[in-house]
C-alpha cells in the first residue's frame, strides 16, 4: 500500500523523470525539422547560385534565348567568350524526351493496371505485380546502358531501312526507355486507384447487362480518372527530372527540334555535363548549371503539388 | 432485344468482341513490359558473363642473371625479361613495328607478375619459368569471340600477323580462359584486362554506411514524432506535405545541394564517400519517414491503449510498445531506401564521385567512386573489352539490389501478421 | 410431418399454381458453394410472372444468394459454384451457351445500397440503354429516359436538372434513380435486394408503392427484412432458413397458416 505521501513523492518523481522525455521529444521535433531544413537548403542554395548566374546572364535571356551553348572565355578577347545561355532548346528537349517517354508508358502502364485490377486472378496479380516493380528498382544507368547500347542502334537501323535519317543518340531512344522504367510507377498507382473505386457500382453496371469492358470504359475509368491523373503527372515528373538515361543516350547536342530522331539535349543531361569535369567555381558556365537546377526544381515541384492534391483530394472522395 | 439468352446478335458479337479486345490489351501490355525487362536483363546478362573469364597466355620466361641483380631484386626490368620470352618464342619476327605488336599480345601487367614470383622465390633466377601471364584485351576478345578473326580492316584491332601468333599460342595449348579473380578484387584501371570493381563497390559501401547511419535514425524519429506526437496543426501539416514533395524532387536536385552546400559552403572532401553518403541520406530520408509511418500505423491502438492504461508515458509506450512492434516494418523500409541508393548516380557525378580510382578507397573522407558511377564510367569507353566488363558490373549491382530486396522480403514475412 | 415429405407436397402444391399461370422463373435442385460451404442446399421454387414474390428469411440464411444466382451475380465471385437448374423463360442460365451480358438484361437488379453513377441523372438511366444499343436517335433515347423516370416515378422530382449529378439526390431519390436506370432496358424480372432497408418510412413507401405498378409489366422478386414489407407488396412469399427454402406460397397462406414451425417462430418473431 502507497500512503499518501508515498504518492505525491512518486508523481513529483514523475514530473522529474519528464525532464529526459522532454529532451527526446525535442530530439524527435528536430529529426523532423530536418526534412524541412533539406528543402530550405535545395530552395536557398539554387536560388543563391541562381541570383549569381543571373548577374552574368539576364534572367529573360536565360528563359526565352533560343541558343544554348555555354562556354567560358579561355582568354579575354577570345570570340564569343560569354557563350549563349538560352534554356529553351533545353526546355523543348527535356519536353520532347517526357512526352515520348509517357506516350509509351501510359498506354503501357493504364493497361497492364486495369488488367491487374479488373481481369488477373489473385495468382496473377501476385506474380505480375512485383515483377513489373522490378522494372522501377533497376538502377537509371542500366537503362541508360541499354538505351544506348541496344535501342539507339536498333531504332536507327530500322529508320535507315525506311529511309529515315536518324542521329545515333536520339530523342526516341532515351524516351522509349525512360517510358518503360515508369510504367511500374503508372501501373501500381492506377492499379490502387482503380480498386478504390466501390464496388458498388461494378455491381450496377454489370447488373444492367453491361460487359466487363463496358463497366470499365464508362463507368470505373470515368469515376478513377482525377486519381488517373494524379499517377499520371507524378510520372511526368519523375520524366522530366530523370538524369542518367539521357545522360547516356540522349547526348549533349541542343538541338531546338521537335523531331524525335535527332539528337536533343535535356535539362538534367547539360547540369551533369557542367557539372563535370574541370570547373572553375565563379564562371557563368558553372553556375548556370544552379540556374538550370533550379528550374527543373520548379517544374517538378509544380507538378508534384498539383499531383500530390488531385490524389489525396480523389482519396478523400472515396474514403 | 433478343428472345433467346443463347440467341448472339451482330451486335452483341460486337460487343463481346471488344470485350475480348480489351482483355488482351491488357495482357499484351503485360508483356510488353516484362518482355522488355527480359530482354534487357538477359542480354546484359549474356555481355556480361564473359567477364567472369579472361584469358591467359603461357611464356616461357628465361630469368637472365645478367638482367637480374640478386641484391636488389626489385629494380631488375622485368618487362624486358617478358619481351625477351616473347622474342624468344617467335624469333623471325624483326622489324620494330610488327615487334611491338608481339608485345602487345600480353597485359603490362605481366612484368609486375613476374616481378612478384622472383621476390618470392630468388632462387628462381638463372632458371627458365613457366609463367601464365594475363593477354591483352584484344586477345581476351578474339579468344571469346567478340571479334571475328581474318577479316582485316579498321574496325578490327587484330591484324593478320597477331592472328598467326595467336594460332600458334593456340596449338601448343599455351593460350587459355581462367576464372577472372581479379575483376572482383582490383579497382579500375585504363586497361581493360586489368580493371576490376573493388574500388567502386568500396566506395559504394562506404557511402550506404553514412547514408544509413544518418538517415535511419533521423528517419525513424522524425516518423515516430509525426505519427505518434504531432498535434494536427497547420504546422505539422506543412512537414507532412514537405516531406511529400521531397519525396518526389529529382535526385540530381540533391547532388547540387551537396555540391553548394557540403562541398562549397562545409569545405567538405570532395568526391569522398562521406559527402556521397550525405546526399544519398537526405535523398533517402523521405523514403524512409514515410515507410516507418506506415508500418507505425499497422500496430494496432490496443498496444498503445494497454501500455498507456497501466500508466506508461506517452514516450514510454512507443518506445517501449510500439516501436519495437514496428522496427521490421521500419527495417524494410530503410533497406528499400538503400537499394536505391545503392543504384543512384545523378547526385555522385554533382559531387565529383566520378574520379577514376585504381586504389580500393580504405575510409570516408579518401576519393572514391561508386558502382553505378563505375558503370557509367566504363560505359563511356570505347574499348570493346569495357562492354564486357560493364555488363558485369551491372550484373553485381543487380545482384547486390536483388540480395537487399529479398532481405526486405524476409523480414517482412517474418514478422507480418503478428497482429 | 418430416421435412423432405412436406417440402414436396409444398412445392408439388405451389408448383401446381405456379404452373398454372406459368412460372417466369423456375429453380430446380439449387445448391450454392462458397469454396467447401454449402449457402443454398437444394431449393426448388418455380415464380409466378408479373407479381411480387419475397424472399424471407434471418440474416445468412441465402435468399440474397439466391438472389443474385438468378441474374448471375455470383459468377464475380471466383470461389461460388452453382449446382441444379434455373430456367428463367424455360432457358437454363446456368447453360454454357447462355450469354450473360444478355441475361442481365432480361433480369436486372436493384441493390441494398443505392449506386447511382457519379454521371448526371439523364446519362444514369440512358446508360442502360446506350450500351446495349437499344435506341436509334437522340429523341428516342430521351423519350425513353423521360418515360422510365416518370415509371420510376421520379420525374416530377428531376425533370428540370437532368444533368446534375446522380449522387447529388436523396437516398430515396437515389434508389428510384437505380429502378429508373433498370427498368429503361425493360428487362422481364427485377430483382431488388433490400432496396429500401436504408431507406426512410416515406421513401420507403414510395417504392412500395411504385413495386405494385411496376409488376403489371414486369415481375418483382424482393429481398426483405421487414416481414411487414412483404405482406404488404408481395402476392407470394418464400421463408429460407439456414441455406434452405423451409415453404413457400401465397403470401396470406404464408403469414396466417405457416404448415413449417420455423416460418411461425420467425413471423411470429421468435427467430430471426
Amino acid at each position: 500500500m502507497i500512503n499518501g505521501d508515498d504518492f505525491a513523492i512518486s508523481i513529483r518523481q514523475s514530473r522529474r523523470l519528464k525532464w529526459g522525455e522532454r529532451a527526446i521529444q525535442l530530439f524527435m521535433i528536430s529529426c523532423s525539422l530536418v526534412a524541412v531544413a533539406v528543402t530550405i537548403g535545395i530552395v536557398f542554395s539554387l536560388v543563391f547560385e541562381s541570383y549569381r548566374f543571373f548577374q552574368f546572364v539576364p534572367v529573360y535571356d536565360f528563359l526565352f534565348g533560343l541558343e544554348w551553348s555555354p562556354q567560358t572565355a579561355i582568354r579575354e578577347d577570345q570570340v564569343g567568350a560569354n557563350g549563349s545561355f538560352g534554356a529553351i532548346p533545353l526546355i523543348t528537349g527535356t519536353l520532347l524526351i517526357s512526352a515520348i517517354a509517357m506516350a509509351v508508358a501510359t498506354p503501357l502502364g493504364l493497361a497492364s493496371a486495369i488488367y491487374l485490377a479488373e481481369y488477373a486472378g489473385k495468382r496473377t496479380r501476385d506474380v505480375v505485380k512485383p515483377v513489373l516493380e522490378i522494372l522501377a528498382g533497376i538502377p537509371t544507368v542500366v537503362y541508360g546502358f541499354f538505351a544506348a547500347l541496344m535501342i539507339a542502334p536498333f531504332i536507327r537501323m530500322t529508320g535507315t531501312d525506311m529511309g529515315l535519317e536518324v542521329a545515333s543518340e536520339s530523342a526516341l531512344a532515351a524516351g522509349l526507355a525512360m517510358g518503360i522504367m515508369i510504367v511500374p510507377l503508372i501501373s501500381s498507382l492506377s492499379d490502387d486507384v482503380i480498386n478504390a473505386v466501390p464496388q458498388s457500382l461494378r455491381d450496377a453496371s454489370l447488373g444492367l447487362g453491361a460487359t466487363h469492358s463496358e463497366t470499365i470504359r464508362r463507368v470505373i475509368l470515368p469515376a478513377a480518372t482525377p486519381g488517373i491523373a494524379g499517377s499520371l503527372l507524378l510520372a511526368t515528373s519523375t520524366a522530366i527530372g530523370e538524369t542518367m538515361i539521357v545522360v547516356m543516350a540522349a547526348g549533349l547536342a541542343a538541338n531546338l527540334t521537335a523531331n524525335p530522331l535527332e539528337a536533343v539535349t535535356t535539362i538534367t543531361a547539360q547540369i551533369v555535363s557542367l557539372l563535370t569535369g574541370d570547373q572553375e567555381f565563379d564562371s557563368a558556365k558553372t553556375l548556370s548549371a544552379f540556374a538550370l537546377g533550379l528550374l527543373l526544381f520548379c517544374i517538378t515541384l509544380l507538378l508534384n503539388v498539383a499531383a500530390l492534391k488531385i490524389v489525396k483530394h480523389y482519396r478523400e472522395q472515396y474514403d | 432485344m433478343t428472345d433467346s439468352f443463347t440467341q448472339l446478335t451482330p451486335e452483341l458479337r460486337r460487343r463481346h468482341r471488344a470485350e475480348f479486345r480489351f482483355q488482351w490489351a491488357g495482357r499484351l501490355a503485360i508483356l510488353i513490359a516484362i518482355g522488355f525487362l527480359v530482354v534487357m536483363v538477359s542480354s546484359i546478362a549474356v555481355l556480361g558473363v564473359g567477364a567472369l573469364q579472361q584469358t591467359h597466355i603461357k611464356l616461357n620466361v628465361f630469368l637472365d642473371p645478367a638482367q637480374i641483380d640478386t641484391n636488389s631484386l626489385k629494380e631488375a626490368d622485368y618487362g624486358r625479361l617478358v619481351k625477351s620470352a616473347l622474342k624468344a618464342r617467335f624469333p623471325d619476327v624483326s622489324k620494330r613495328r610488327d615487334r611491338r605488336k608481339l608485345y602487345g599480345l600480353i597485359s603490362s601487367e605481366a612484368a609486375f607478375t613476374l616481378r612478384e614470383k622472383v621476390v618470392q622465390d630468388p632462387s628462381l633466377v638463372g632458371k627458365t619459368l613457366k609463367l601464365w601471364v594475363i593477354a591483352s584485351d584484344d586477345v581476351d576478345m578474339l579468344i571469346k569471340g567478340h571479334v571475328s578473326s581474318g577479316a582485316a580492316g579498321g574496325e578490327h584491332r587484330i591484324s593478320d600477323m597477331e592472328m598467326r601468333w595467336i594460332d600458334e599460342f593456340r596449338k601448343s595449348g599455351d593460350i587459355e580462359t581462367r576464372f577472372n579473380s581479379r575483376f572482383f578484387w582490383s579497382g579500375d584501371s585504363r586497361e581493360p584486362e586489368l580493371a576490376g570493381i573493388m574500388s567502386a563497390l568500396m566506395g559504394s559501401v562506404f557511402s550506404l554506411l553514412v547514408c544509413f547511419a544518418l538517415s535511419f535514425p533521423v528517419g525513424i524519429m522524425a516518423a515516430i514524432y509525426l505519427e505518434e506526437f504531432a498535434p494536427k496543426n497547420r504546422w505539422n501539416d506543412l512537414i507532412e506535405v514537405n516531406i511529400n514533395n521531397l519525396a518526389a524532387v529529382p535526385s540530381i536536385v540533391f547532388g547540387l545541394l551537396g555540391l553548394a552546400v557540403f562541398l562549397n559552403t562545409f569545405g567538405l572532401p570532395r568526391s569522398s564517400p562521406l559527402v556521397g553518403g550525405m546526399v544519398l541520406a537526405l535523398m533517402t530520408l523521405p523514403t524512409i519517414i514515410i515507410a516507418s509511418r506506415a508500418a507505425l500505423r499497422a500496430v494496432p491502438p490496443s498496444i498503445r491503449e494497454a501500455a498507456l492504461g497501466i500508466g506508461a508515458s506517452p514516450i514510454q509506450s512507443t518506445f517501449h510498445h510500439v516501436a519495437p512492434l514496428a522496427l521490421p516494418g521500419m527495417l524494410t523500409g530503410a533497406i528499400i531506401g538503400m537499394a536505391r541508393a545503392l543504384g543512384e548516380t545523378a547526385p555522385l557525378l554533382m559531387i565529383g564521385m566520378v574520379a577514376f580510382i585504381v586504389d580500393v578507397p580504405t575510409s570516408f573522407v579518401e576519393p572514391a567512386t561508386a558502382l553505378p558511377v563505375q558503370i557509367f564510367l566504363w560505359a563511356d569507353s570505347p574499348e570493346r573489352a569495357f562492354l564486357e566488363k560493364t555488363s558485369a558490373a551491372i550484373i553485381v549491382l543487380l545482384v547486390f539490389l536483388v540480395l537487399m530486396n529479398i532481405a526486405a522480403i524476409v523480414i517482412r514475412r517474418k514478422f507480418e501478421n503478428r497482429f | 410431418m418430416s421435412t423432405p415429405e412436406l417440402k414436396q407436397q409444398v412445392y408439388a402444391e405451389n408448383h401446381a399454381e405456379a404452373q398454372a399461370i406459368h412460372p417466369i422463373i423456375s429453380a430446380r435442385n439449387v445448391s450454392v458453394f462458397y469454396g467447401e460451404n454449402k449457402a443454398l442446399n437444394d431449393l426448388s421454387l418455380d415464380v409466378p410472372a408479373n407479381q411480387v414474390t419475397s424472399l424471407i428469411g434471418p440474416s445468412g440464411c441465402g435468399k440474397t444468394t439466391f438472389l443474385r444466382c438468378l441474374n448471375r451475380m455470383n459468377d464475380l465471385i471466383d470461389i461460388c459454384r452453382v449446382e441444379g437448374e434455373i430456367l428463367v423463360a424455360d432457358q437454363d442460365i446456368y447453360d454454357p451457351a447462355v450469354d450473360v451480358v444478355t441475361l442481365r438484361a432480361h433480369v436486372g437488379m436493384v441493390f441494398q445500397k443505392a449506386n447511382p453513377f457519379p454521371k448526371s441523372i439523364f446519362e444514369n438511366v440512358a446508360y442502360g440503354l446506350r450500351i446495349h444499343g437499344l435506341t436509334n436517335s437522340k429523341s428516342e433515347l430521351e423519350g425513353r429516359v423521360e418515360h422510365s423516370l416518370k415509371r420510376a416515378g421520379l420525374w416530377a422530382e428531376v425533370s428540370d436538372r437532368l444533368d446534375h449529378s446522380g449522387t447529388g439526390l436523396s437516398g430515396g431519390q437515389q434508389q428510384r434513380l437505380c429502378i429508373a436506370r433498370t427498368i429503361a432496358v425493360e428487362p422481364r424480372v427485377i430483382l431488388m435486394d433490400e432496396t429500401c432497408s436504408a431507406l426512410d418510412p416515406i421513401a420507403t413507401a414510395k417504392i412500395e408503392e411504385l413495386m405494385d405498378e411496376l409488376r403489371e409489366k414486369f415481375t418483382i422478386i424482393i429481398v426483405t427484412h421487414s416481414m411487414h414489407q412483404a405482406a404488404r407488396v408481395s402476392q407470394h412469399t418464400a421463408f429460407f432458413h439456414m441455406g434452405e427454402l423451409v415453404e413457400h406460397g401465397r403470401t396470406e397462406q404464408i403469414f396466417t397458416s405457416p404448415r413449417d414451425k420455423r416460418t411461425e417462430s420467425y413471423i411470429t418473431g421468435r427467430i430471426g
